[in-house]
């Protein structure tokens, strides 16, 4: 599903991915790990099509995720690590991922339910104004209502308490089936009974990929 | 098509909601009911009274106000989301990029143009009610030219946005462009040359270029083209172009300049790292 080959990203004169070659198959649930600047969300961002490599190249099923982002982005939900300061309403964001992504509002919803995250009282009030749990609750919910074949999550349970924790991992479970599932986190314990694969990165390059 | 619209939706709906429009509209509206209150269309100077006169004051002020509060508002559409990651979460969605820029600039020049444009329809509407004559004529012109000018200055916003990293240093680029293009209106600009000696085609060349100082001479020139308001710069202009066709370069080389901006604002941001 994902594949990179020789993948070399710079800025300036910081090499952020030193000629990564890794790839992410169907039912790979893989925690993404490595100290800060190990080039996790590089990777990620890399996969997302946000930056253009200086060398290699990332296929998404088979595509490049810059020059034709919208096809490889309908296979994609992404949960990012700090929930953005949107000022959308809650009713406006949820209409711009129906549009944008086709993905019903009743889906996104019943996730969101499923998260024990009430959302039907709060639909005009802005999405900065949530509290950080609530934000990453949506947003997970989004997330599992688009039901990608890939699915990214930045240090997903950053914001949530315990039983919120337990919510996503219930939700979770049996998702994982001809489904990529990328987990970007500092704590193996966290996503251990979610993952079958563990992979450590150090200063831009993948030092260890095992299977569980 | 249906996400462009949508975007331009998104991003009107947010701009309305935010403070700075508030202050943006209190300000033009403001300025109107000022206008008013203080007796502008009951007064007469050098020739000019009633609405005329009114249009006449508001569109000098505009022309100063007008582009930084396009400029600093706009400038920070792309580069600001970029720098709090709510780019990165928007673009996770299977959104084109020509999408998501043009939707944006669609709402954000529908936010800019619709304040000044509301201004001027109320003091048409409460002049007529007060039984003043109404000018037509200026009325339509200053449409068109606020129209222009808008499309200018939210075309060089949006280019700086596109490839400015932070936020801060956006609005610092903005401020530099306002100061500079507002130097380079006829008097300093004719002060300047003289000083350098510079010849006049030159110096008529970079009022030309200027869509600020194009804005200023076509905005008067209708009252009077001889007017000593004017500056000796744009005397010349209209003394070497017939009006007609000075007018209808002042409403299209604005728009033009804005798109072209756009433009090359649409490429980098395609061309770049997103976020």
């Amino acid at each position: 599903m994902i594949e990179i080959k020789n993948l070399t990203k710079k800025f300036g004169s910081t090499l952020s991915l030193d000629d990564v070659s890794i790839a992410f198959n169907q039912n790979d649930s893989v925690a993404l790990m490595g100290a800060n600047g190990a080039g996790k969300t590089t990777l990620i961002r890399s996969i997302l099509g946000y930056y253009h490599p200086n060398s290699g190249s990332v296929l998404v099923n088979g595509l490049d995720p810059v020059k034709e982002r919208q096809e490889v982005l309908k296979n994609i939900s992404f949960v990012p690590q700090l929930p953005p300061p949107i000022k959308l309403s809650i009713d406006e964001l949820i209409g711009y991922i129906e549009v944008s992504a086709n993905v019903k509002r009743e889906q996104i919803l019943h996730h969101a339910n499923e998260m024990k995250l009430d959302i039907q009282f709060n639909m005009h009030k802005s999405f900065f104004k949530l509290s950080g749990g609530m934000k990453q609750k949506l947003l997970i919910a989004i997330a599992l209502a688009q039901e990608s074949n890939i699915i990214i999550f930045d240090e997903p349970t950053a914001n949530l308490d315990p039983k919120a924790r337990d919510d996503f991992y219930r939700l979770l479970e049996g998702k994982q089936k001809d489904k990529v599932l990328l987990f970007v986190t500092h704590r193996l314990e966290e996503v251990e009974a979610l993952v079958n694969r563990e992979v450590y990165m150090d200063l831009g390059k993948v030092v260890s990929d095992e299977k569980i | 098509m249906k996400n462009l619209w949508l975007i331009a939706y998104l991003d009107l709906r947010e701009s309305i909601r935010a403070k700075w429009f508030l202050v943006y509209s209190l300000v033009f509206g403001g300025l109107i009911a000022l206008f008013f209150i203080a007796g502008v269309t009951e007064s007469q100077v050098m020739g000019f009274s009633g609405l005329s006169r009114l249009l006449l004051m508001y569109i000098q002020i505009t022309i100063i106000i007008l582009p930084i509060f396009i400029l600093i508002t706009t400038v920070r559409s792309i580069s600001g989301d970029r720098d709090n990651h709510i780019l990165e979460y928007m673009l996770s969605f299977p959104i084109s990029l020509k999408q998501y820029y043009w939707g944006k600039v669609i709402g954000r020049f529908i936010t800019v143009y619709l304040p000044v444009l509301f201004a001027m329809v109320i003091a048409i509407i409460y002049g007529a009610i007060k039984g003043a004559e109404i000018p037509w004529a200026i009325f339509f012109l200053y449409t068109g030219l606020l129209f222009a000018l808008s499309s200018a200055f939210l075309g060089i916003a949006f280019f700086i946005s596109s490839f400015v990293k932070s936020s801060e240093v956006a609005l610092g680029i903005a401020f530099f462009v306002w100061i500079f293009l507002l130097a380079f209106i006829d008097i300093a600009l004719i002060a300047l040359m003289m000083q350098q000696r510079f010849n006049e085609e030159l110096i008529i060349g970079i009022a030309l270029m200027n869509p600020m100082e194009i804005f200023r001479v076509a905005a008067i020139s209708l009252f009077d083209p001889e007017l000593t308001v004017m500056g000796p710069v744009a005397f010349y202009i209209l003394d070497t172009i017939s009006q007609i066709l000075f007018v209808l370069l002042s409403i299209v080389y604005p728009i033009l300049v804005g798109l072209l901006f756009a433009f090359l604002g649409f490429r980098i941001f395609t061309k770049k790292d997103l976020v």
